[in-house]
């Protein structure tokens, strides 16, 4: 008797649940799912922006030639790049300050709620706003930023920060090469997305225990012993959790670039361009094509990511 | 406490009377690496909280600046830090105007913006709540698949779905109307609200529950009289949450919507007007603040819950 009816139960339950995740499973399926696995198909027919309301679903013949377009066009291998200097750099940048601004508001002061939502500000403001804001802040003309450099630091013609493709930065007389707008694009980066690590970072932090800390006060080690071989070993983990994030959002980030730059300047990442192809050109077909590259590049490189981490981890235990 | 660090400190270098005498007198003792460090970071740590300030907040007190200036005064003195010539709302009142009256229509903007935002809102809560309360309380064959699923449309790459959507959307007429981005905006957002809502229905008691399904409640009658009262600070949170994704939302707005100016949202209707040379630059800045303001005060007023609702199991690493 008992046995029959934990199973009755268990098909209510089994039922119950499916039914009340019937509509999300219907949103999901119909405007995620399904449209990835299009993507797929559309990436292996010739389809125009032109012929979208003629031609069938179907109907048109499998090709490679949207992937051969693709991957010979010039510029790609510089997109590809350019997008990877952007993603590394600026999720290493984003979680570093992240970092920093956790461990300064780590311990009760006044006024530190204000404090951390201020800092918070940034990643919770509307796109558009913030990169228009950046945008007039380093206009050549209208910018803050060229009037205090005229200003303050000399500087004899404005810098066009965000059309620059390479600037020169003399440092005690020698020149170096920077790629301004990338870098400024890289900058941006780091603070509009810094708050989402400070958030995580800051949560791990204030559930550390405290006992270990004070273990280590008590036998000597310094502040920064301290953060260094007690509190850093166990953010560890966030610290990863984060990187991977950060970085999968970076790779395919095309928002933050599109509006600052619109990809010009030497800073056309892999996103930008596919919405070039779909738009500009109106290659729907080479715009899924290359998009399906990008999730590929991206997908390799975190089981490149995993491997390493795993295999230096399992390394560790040998030892 | 910290004393037996410093003695053994000092003990290790015992030879020579110097340091005899030195310890005799406490005060005259050379700083200690522990007092150098302490002192010098509790400086930095304030150093660096102001920077982060001023980083953090000044674009934004830039953006309200510019906005209350005029665009020839800007040209003659960029570098103020105030408005030296007072304060005019004119900014305002041309970015608000209809274009009819020589403006540039924001409360059109706005009121497209507003109409998407609540109904993903109210479509995407409506949603998650069955299926947050599904994945939380009941034991069916799929589960963590499904959870599995969510996960991976939350990373997804909105680039790659943009496509696709843009092609069927186009096919089936609905691009161009707020009602396909809605839906976009829905499938979008449902996946992150279940997952915060899934974490706080588990930190509710089921006993709750169970008394009312004893009392004969049925799982409809339990979700809405019993659960959504304890849950209801997580729903405001998420809410929130979803309105600032939709209200913010820039990319499926300028894919589906960008050809009919009647139908474009503040994001768009502000990256459309900032690239062209007849509007100034110090009205789009009004443009900006009316954006932005919806978003900062509701952030404001609920930081606490959505800071909570969002690292929720984060803390365990």
């Amino acid at each position: 008797m008992a046995p029959r009816r934990t199973r009755t139960l268990r098909q209510q339950e089994t039922r119950a649940g499916l039914t009340l995740l019937s509509p999300t499973l219907v949103v999901v399926l119909a405007v995620v799912v399904l449209p990835i696995l299009w993507t797929i198909l559309i990436a292996f027919q010739r389809l125009r922006l032109r012929d979208l309301h003629r031609s069938g679903i179907f109907g048109a013949e499998l090709t490679l030639r949207n992937f051969e377009t693709v991957l010979t066009s010039s510029g790609f291998l510089n997109a590809l790049k350019v997008t990877l200097i952007y993603s590394v750099v600026g999720t290493a940048l984003s979680i570093g300050l992240g970092l920093v601004a956790a461990l300064v508001v780590r311990k009760p002061f006044k006024g530190r709620t204000l404090v951390r939502a201020s800092m918070l500000l940034p990643y919770v403001a509307p796109v558009v706003a913030v990169t228009f804001v950046w945008e007039v802040m380093l206009h050549p003309e209208l910018g803050i930023v060229n009037a205090l450099g005229a200003d303050l630091l000399g500087w004899k013609d404005p810098i066009p920060f965000l059309d620059q493709r390479t600037g020169t930065l003399s440092l005690l007389g020698v020149d170096i090469g920077v790629p301004t707008a990338l870098v400024v694009i890289i900058l941006y980066q780091a603070w509009r997305y810094f708050p989402f690590s400070f958030l995580f970072i800051l949560a791990r932090l204030q559930a550390l225990p405290a006992d270990l800390d004070e273990a280590a006060r008590v036998d000597g080690a310094t502040p920064l012993q301290r953060f260094r071989y007690i509190t850093l070993p166990q953010l560890k983990g966030v610290i990863a959790l984060l990187a991977v994030l950060r970085f999968i959002w970076t790779f395919n980030e095309f928002d933050d670039v599109f509006l600052l730059t619109e990809g010009g300047a030497g800073t056309e990442v892999v996103s930008v361009r596919v919405f070039r192809y779909l738009t500009a050109r109106g290659d729907v077909g080479a715009a899924a094509a290359l998009s399906l590259v990008l999730a590929a590049s991206l997908v390799v490189l975190l089981l490149v990511y995993f491997r390493f981490f795993v295999g230096r981890s399992r390394d560790a235990e040998a030892v | 406490m910290s004393r037996t660090g410093l003695d053994t400190e000092v003990a290790d270098r015992r030879p020579g009377a110097e340091t005899a005498r030195r310890r005799r007198r406490p005060a005259a003792r050379p700083l200690s690496r522990e007092i150098v460090e302490t002192r010098v970071l509790g400086v930095l740590k304030w150093v660096m909280i102001a920077v982060f300030l001023v980083a953090t907040l000044f674009p934004f007190y830039y953006m309200l600046l510019l906005s209350v200036r005029s665009i020839e005064d800007v040209a003659l003195d960029p570098g103020a830090l105030w408005p030296p010539r007072g304060v005019s709302l004119d900014a305002f009142r041309e970015v608000l105007r209809s274009v009819d009256d020589g403006g540039q229509g924001f409360l059109t903007f706005l009121r497209n913006s507003g109409v998407i935002a609540i109904a993903t809102v109210a479509v995407t809560l409506l949603v998650s709540i069955l299926g947050a309360y599904a994945i939380s309380r009941l034991q069916f064959f799929g589960r963590r698949q499904v959870h599995f699923l969510f996960l991976a449309v939350y990373l997804f790459p909105a680039i790659l779905l943009a496509i696709p959507l843009f092609v069927l959307f186009t096919r089936i007429g609905l691009r161009g109307s707020l009602f396909g981005l809605t839906l976009v905006y829905i499938s979008q957002t449902v996946p992150v609200t279940i997952h915060m809502l899934r974490n706080y229905f588990e930190t509710v008691p089921v006993s709750l529950e169970e008394a009312a399904a004893l009392d004969g409640a049925t799982r409809l009658q339990i979700i809405r009289k019993v659960a959504l009262p304890l849950a209801m600070p997580a729903i405001m949170a998420t809410s929130l949450f979803v309105f600032m994704i939709a209200w913010n939302e820039f990319l499926f707005a300028l894919l589906f919507l960008v050809e009919d100016r009647g139908r474009w949202t503040v994001s768009l209707g502000l990256s459309q007007l900032s690239g062209s040379i007849e509007v100034a630059k110090t009205v789009l800045m009004a443009g900006s603040v009316i954006l932005t303001i919806p978003i900062i005060v509701l952030f404001f007023a609920t930081e606490r819950l959505l800071v909570e609702g969002l690292t929720s199991g984060a803390e365990k690493g």
